[in-house]
């Protein structure tokens, strides 16, 4: 049985790196990162079968997630750097000059836990199913994930890969979706709806799942539940609905926060409201 | 000008076919991809011979290097084969972040390059792509001349760690360089020996070199020939040695002037030893239709258009 409540401690003390981290860039996207805290921390504590201190780019024998919405990097160093991939200290080097976590996510510079670039949306979907044909190649029966934002699915490449893996048959390979229905230029009904997006995933000819993506139990489970989906002859995808910066209330319910950073005064508000759990970087 | 030999008439794209099929042969962690164009690549024999590493991806370029990138992790050595338009200007940004940027060992393979194409026109001559290539850093850039040489590049890029842009073409043209040759990327290769002028050449036009060098011994002018088959690499050294011997250079190549071989060597010139120099090149236009050896001659490119440079360039010395 997954331990909920250390998976939730987790989670708040990612939120406060986010915090943190983009508060000492003084840049970065907090909204996302803060939506996506509770998904990361399930994946990476709870349900990827992976190596973090023997990190190796073909991670063979190894689940592989690749964050497609580059842009929520903090969240990503930080469940990185708490599961043990690097010291979390270098968490505060985050967007400096010369530093391995860059703006977005880069192997340019051979940070651990990272396989791809990420930043420019739409393409990690395609790599993810690179990556699991060549999982089935290599008759490794470990899993894909890859997480992709709403907004990105606006992104036609994403549709091209979405065609491609049911057709192909793509079944190691499950895809998430955050659907908090917001992107940097307000409401994605507003910017360019997505409709039904749940028709449209099915009418791709994936198996859906929808669930609230910061009810930590509902995450776990939904996660289970896709890898027992997997391996069934259809690529899997979980729309998981979030609240874009989740956690702090004045960056709640507003789109205003997904690329902006908060000053020294407004992080010290959001930090009141989160307990430190685990301990700072 | 000493003779060289034409073995046969063969079109380059059927060499990268050969190729990929022995390396299917001798390297299991050898894939390849198409987005709908088996026949044209000429990659028929691979898809028959090893179906379960072959990826039909459909009329979708950007999935393709997606996943073509995708594939390096777990060991996988991808080749993606459509034309030369849809591998680099359809899907720039997809290259530079997750192939270049990512520097995943991804092959990007493309045909039906420059005007020689023919009558399908502007929309698929793509004349930019060696300049959208050699700008991304870690990219290896390949323009081979004939069939045999196309093979051995095919080969040859398997065994190198990064990523590589091969181009090559779809007309058959003289094929003359040595079958089972040894290629070696990134080194300038002298095919005639001269004293007057440097005529540096890639792809298809080094046939057109070839020519020329014939047609300007008749008056007297000893060309010294040369094969620039990798433009990046560059390899300077060699280009620097016969300047040093000719004092003037002229370039040819089926690409835009602007970004071209033409534009690496001229940059070199410029840093390291100015000279005198023409670039026999296609001037900041759009291709049309045609046959190949009209759309040569009318853009600018065949012997004829060397000859006339190199009888100008030597006026300057």
């Amino acid at each position: 049985m997954p331990d909920i409540e250390k998976l939730q401690k987790i989670a708040n003390q990612v939120r406060r790196d986010i915090v943190r981290m983009v508060n000492g860039a003084k840049s970065g996207h907090p909204g996302g990162s803060l939506g996506c805290a509770d998904f990361l921390t399930a994946l990476y504590f709870e349900v990827l079968d992976h190596d973090p201190k023997k990190f190796n780019m073909d991670a063979k024998e190894e689940d592989i997630f690749f964050l497609s919405n580059g842009h929520i990097s903090p969240a990503f160093y930080s469940v990185l750097a708490r599961s043990g991939y690097f010291e979390l200290s270098e968490l505060a080097s985050f967007r400096k000059l010369y530093s391995r976590l860059q703006g977005h996510p880069s192997v340019a510079k051979n940070t651990p836990g990272i396989r791809i670039a990420s930043g420019s949306l739409g393409q990690g979907l395609s790599v993810g199913i690179g990556a699991a044909n060549a999982k089935k190649l290599n008759k490794d029966s470990k899993l894909i994930y890859v997480l992709m934002g709403d907004g990105e699915l606006e992104e036609g490449q994403v549709w091209e890969a979405a065609m491609y893996a049911s057709a192909k048959k793509v079944d190691n390979l499950i895809a998430v979706v955050d659907y908090n229905g917001k992107q940097i230029d307000g409401p994605t009904d507003e910017v360019l709806s997505l409709g039904n997006l749940k028709a449209k995933w099915e009418a791709f000819d994936w198996e859906v799942l929808e669930i609230n993506g910061n009810d930590m139990p509902a995450v776990v489970s939904a996660l289970h539940e896709a890898k027992g989906k997997s391996g069934k002859g259809k690529p899997v995808v979980i729309l998981m609905k979030t609240e874009m910066g989740m956690g702090i209330d004045f960056m709640m319910g507003t789109h205003k926060w997904h690329g902006s950073a908060p000053n020294d005064e407004q992080t010290h508000a959001a930090l009141s409201q989160l307990t430190e759990t685990l301990g700072d970087y | 000008m000493k003779e060289i030999k034409i073995i046969d008439y063969k079109d380059t794209r059927s060499g990268f076919g050969e190729g990929l099929l022995e390396l299917g042969r001798n390297n299991e962690n050898v894939v390849a991809l198409c987005a709908d164009l088996i026949g044209s690549l000429k990659m028929d024999a691979f898809v028959a011979a090893y179906p379960e590493r072959f990826f039909q991806i459909g009329i979708a370029e950007a999935n393709m290097i997606g996943i073509a990138a995708g594939l390096t992790i777990g060991g996988k050595i991808p080749f993606t084969g459509t034309f030369a338009n849809f591998s680099t200007g359809r899907v720039y940004d997809q290259i530079r972040q997750t192939v270049a940027y990512s520097n995943k060992n991804v092959k990007i393979c493309a045909s039906h390059a420059g005007v020689t194409l023919g009558e399908d026109g502007a929309t698929h001559q793509i004349l930019e792509d060696i300049g959208l290539m050699k700008m991304l850093p870690n990219m290896t850039v390949i323009n081979t001349c004939d069939f045999n040489q196309t093979k051995a590049a095919t080969i040859a890029i398997a065994a190198h760690v990064g990523p590589v842009y091969l181009r090559f073409g779809r007309p058959k043209v003289a094929n003359f360089t040595l079958p089972d040759q040894n290629f070696k990327i990134g080194k300038a290769e002298l095919i005639h020996e001269g004293t007057d002028v440097s005529i540096f050449a890639t792809g298809h036009l080094v046939w057109q070199a070839i020519e020329a060098g014939h047609k300007l011994a008749e008056k007297g002018i000893n060309a010294e020939i040369i094969n620039i088959h990798t433009i990046k690499p560059l390899d300077e050294e060699a280009i620097l040695k016969s300047i040093a011997k000719t004092s003037c250079v002229v370039t040819a190549e089926e690409h835009m002037r602007h970004g071209g071989l033409g534009d690496s060597i001229a940059q070199l010139l410029a840093r390291r030893n100015p000279t005198p120099m023409e670039m026999v090149a296609v001037d900041d236009r759009f291709g049309q239709s045609g046959t190949p050896d009209e759309l040569l001659t009318a853009y600018g490119l065949d012997a004829d258009h060397i000859v006339n440079s190199t009888e100008t360039v030597l006026k300057r010395k």
